[in-house]
């Protein structure tokens, strides 16, 4: 029944919504990609990523970079460039005149460059808070270069007035609900696809290796190949999210993927669950609802109010609604429920290689 | 060169220093394909250390560990491991959140690339290699318990059910019976001694009786050297092993 009310409720939305609940939901269901990618990454795999912002970023401004052309006449280049002094337009933007390069760019380029990443770090054995830190410091430094670069990005204010995508003009009502309608089908389908992927096998040694990553490699396997797949496939899943957002909120700019959007981000799943994938969806639904209520009344109050938040998940929930519920649902019927065995929240942070330093190691 | 081939593993003069500390000092060790060698010493001996530098978790300043006359010196530990070796840990090294089966099956994977992973159905051969070893371990009833939910008693078996699935040519267990109660410590001794004849062992443990049980050679690991090999009865009436036991722990050789 429960899974009928998830299939039927956001469906119907536009029937029950209005324009603005409706508008605010769409975007809410693409933030909670970027969260199915955290319970995938961090949930699953014991890696905290704390700098989704990044990747959710290169998505929204490769397709914001063709939006922003597609607005334009012919011979014209975008008003901050003008600006900003510029009067032709800078080669880097010229490819993101065709929507399908800037779509597969939206896609790549977060995917290849969290491949990347991962594989040089996860290669090299840095994990824990080392490698949650490096992501901290890898999205303040993609804003900070985002805003001091501003002929270029748009800067501070990034990048706003789209006009069309394939032709559907997006300021109209008919397209918002047609993207609406888009969104829920994208995060259905990857639900999906995430729901597969940790059935299978992988899905099984992502948690074996999140739960004892030497046992893991003693027993014949490299640890980090897995946790590169799953983090390049957290990114494309925050790349994807960014791309829908951006359509479905017309406007992206730096303070919306820089450090704090990204805790945001982890916190949306810990409420959730974090290793849930439908509580990904429920946590980013209600953190953010909770975000857009509160502080269109108490503007000051909403970062006070996500940190109890989060402490009151972390200390009394620490398996997130979606494990709340799950055990819930467990309890009243006679379904054997595979508990979690909750560590401390804290646990993929303080996991530390107990690997001894002996003389004359190498490592390769 | 016969007698070179015919050696599944050799330990030539390896050297293990932590910060200038020797915790192995040229110990050499040559194990045969099938059989069990036993390593006992007083704590701090070296005897996890000798294990570590065999699976490549740490690394010989000095000497070199062949198997099956490749030099180990080169390779990562996983690679090490797909060569045929597995090593159960003293601590149980057990996948918590997984289930007692899905346990197993982890261990039994032959293919163990991301890519051979994304489909949910392990091979047939796989299965059966599952079931056997949990009958093997008396854990069949237990296949759906989460493992972290075992007894102690039992994450060990669990453990040593996984090493027994990689199906390896090498087989080392770390203290397998610590923990256990008398009938289980019986149980294990007699499911190595039935898997010797297919495997090769390296068992290290404290405990004298057991250790008696599998009825097989010892080496007596002291301060990071080897101080004797020989069989149960000439190491327990030795007088220099004798002499390093006692102080240490008396108790230890004494009902021996």
């Amino acid at each position: 029944m429960l899974a009928a009310a998830a299939i039927v409720l956001p469906l119907l939305a536009p029937l029950y919504l209005g324009p603005y609940n409706l508008a605010l939901l769409g975007r809410f269901f693409a933030l909670s990609i970027v969260t199915i990618g955290i319970a995938l990454v961090w949930g699953n795999g014991g890696i905290l990523p704390l700098g989704q912002g990044l990747f959710f970023g290169l998505g929204s401004y490769c397709l914001a970079m063709h939006l922003k052309l597609a607005a334009l006449g012919p011979g014209e280049i975008p008003d901050f460039m003008q600006w900003n002094g510029l009067d032709t337009l800078p080669a880097m933007w010229l490819p993101f005149k065709s929507a399908v390069f800037a779509l597969a760019a939206a896609l790549l380029v977060p995917t290849a460059l969290a491949a990347l990443l991962a594989w040089l770090l996860f290669h090299r054995r840095v994990g824990g808070v080392y490698f949650a830190l490096i992501t901290q410091a890898l999205v303040l430094a993609a804003t900070t270069f985002i805003i001091s670069q501003q002929p270029y990005t748009g800067g501070f204010n990034g990048l706003t007035d789209f006009g069309s995508l394939f032709g559907f003009p997006l300021a109209d009502q008919r397209t918002q609900v047609g993207l609406y309608f888009v969104t829920v089908a994208v995060l259905a389908l990857l639900f999906l696809g995430a729901r597969w992927l940790l059935a299978t096998q992988f899905g099984r040694l992502l948690r074996a290796i999140r739960d004892g990553e030497n046992r893991v490699r003693f027993l014949g396997y490299d640890p980090a190949s897995y946790k590169v797949v799953a983090f390049a496939a957290g990114a494309l899943l925050a790349g994807l999210a960014g791309v829908l957002y951006t359509l479905n909120i017309g406007v992206i700019s730096p303070a919306m993927i820089g450090v704090m959007p990204s805790i945001e981000m982890v916190v949306w799943a810990a409420v959730g669950g974090r290793d849930s994938l439908g509580g990904a969806i429920l946590g980013t639904l209600l953190v953010n609802f909770a975000k857009d209520k509160v502080s269109s009344a108490f503007p000051d109050l909403w970062l006070y109010l996500m940190g109890a938040l989060f402490l009151v998940v972390v200390v009394v929930l620490p398996e997130g609604i979606g494990g709340w519920l799950s055990r819930l649902l467990a309890d009243s019927g006679d379904r054997v429920r595979r508990t979690m065995v909750m560590r401390p929240m804290t646990a993929a942070i303080d996991e530390v290689e107990e690997k001894p330093a002996a003389q004359g190691s190498s490592f390769k | 060169m016969s007698e070179m081939a015919e050696a599944l593993l050799r330990v030539e003069d390896v050297t293990v220093s932590f910060e200038g500390f020797k915790a192995l000092d040229k110990v050499s060790l040559t194990v045969q394909a099938s059989g069990v060698r036993v390593v006992i010493g007083p704590n701090g001996a070296g005897k996890s250390t000798l294990m570590d530098a065999i699976i490549g978790r740490v690394r010989p300043l000095s000497g070199r560990i062949l198997f099956k006359g490749r030099d180990l010196g080169a390779l990562a530990e996983h690679e090490i491991v797909r060569l045929g070796i597995c090593r159960k840990f003293q601590t149980p090294g057990i996948l918590s959140n997984l289930t007692v089966e899905e346990n197993i099956i982890v261990a039994a994977k032959r293919n163990r690339g991301w890519r051979g992973t994304l489909r949910r159905a392990i091979s047939a051969a796989e299965r059966r290699r599952v079931d056997e070893v949990l009958e093997l371990v008396t854990l069949g009833a237990k296949r759906l318990m989460l493992a972290a939910h075992l007894p102690h008693g039992a994450k060990q078996w669990l453990e040593i059910g996984m090493v027994m699935a990689s199906d390896s040519d090498l087989l080392m267990l770390d203290e397998p019976a610590a923990g256990m109660t008398q009938h289980e410590r019986e149980k294990t001794a007699e499911l190595i001694r039935g898997l010797a004849s297919r495997h090769a062992f390296i068992v290290v443990d404290h405990d004298m009786d057991f250790v008696e049980q599998l009825a097989a050679p010892v080496s007596v690991l002291h301060m990071g050297r080897m101080l004797r090999e020989g069989s149960i009865d000439e190491i327990r009436n030795d007088p220099q092993v004798r002499a390093v036991y006692l102080g240490r722990a008396e108790d230890e050789l004494a009902y021996a």
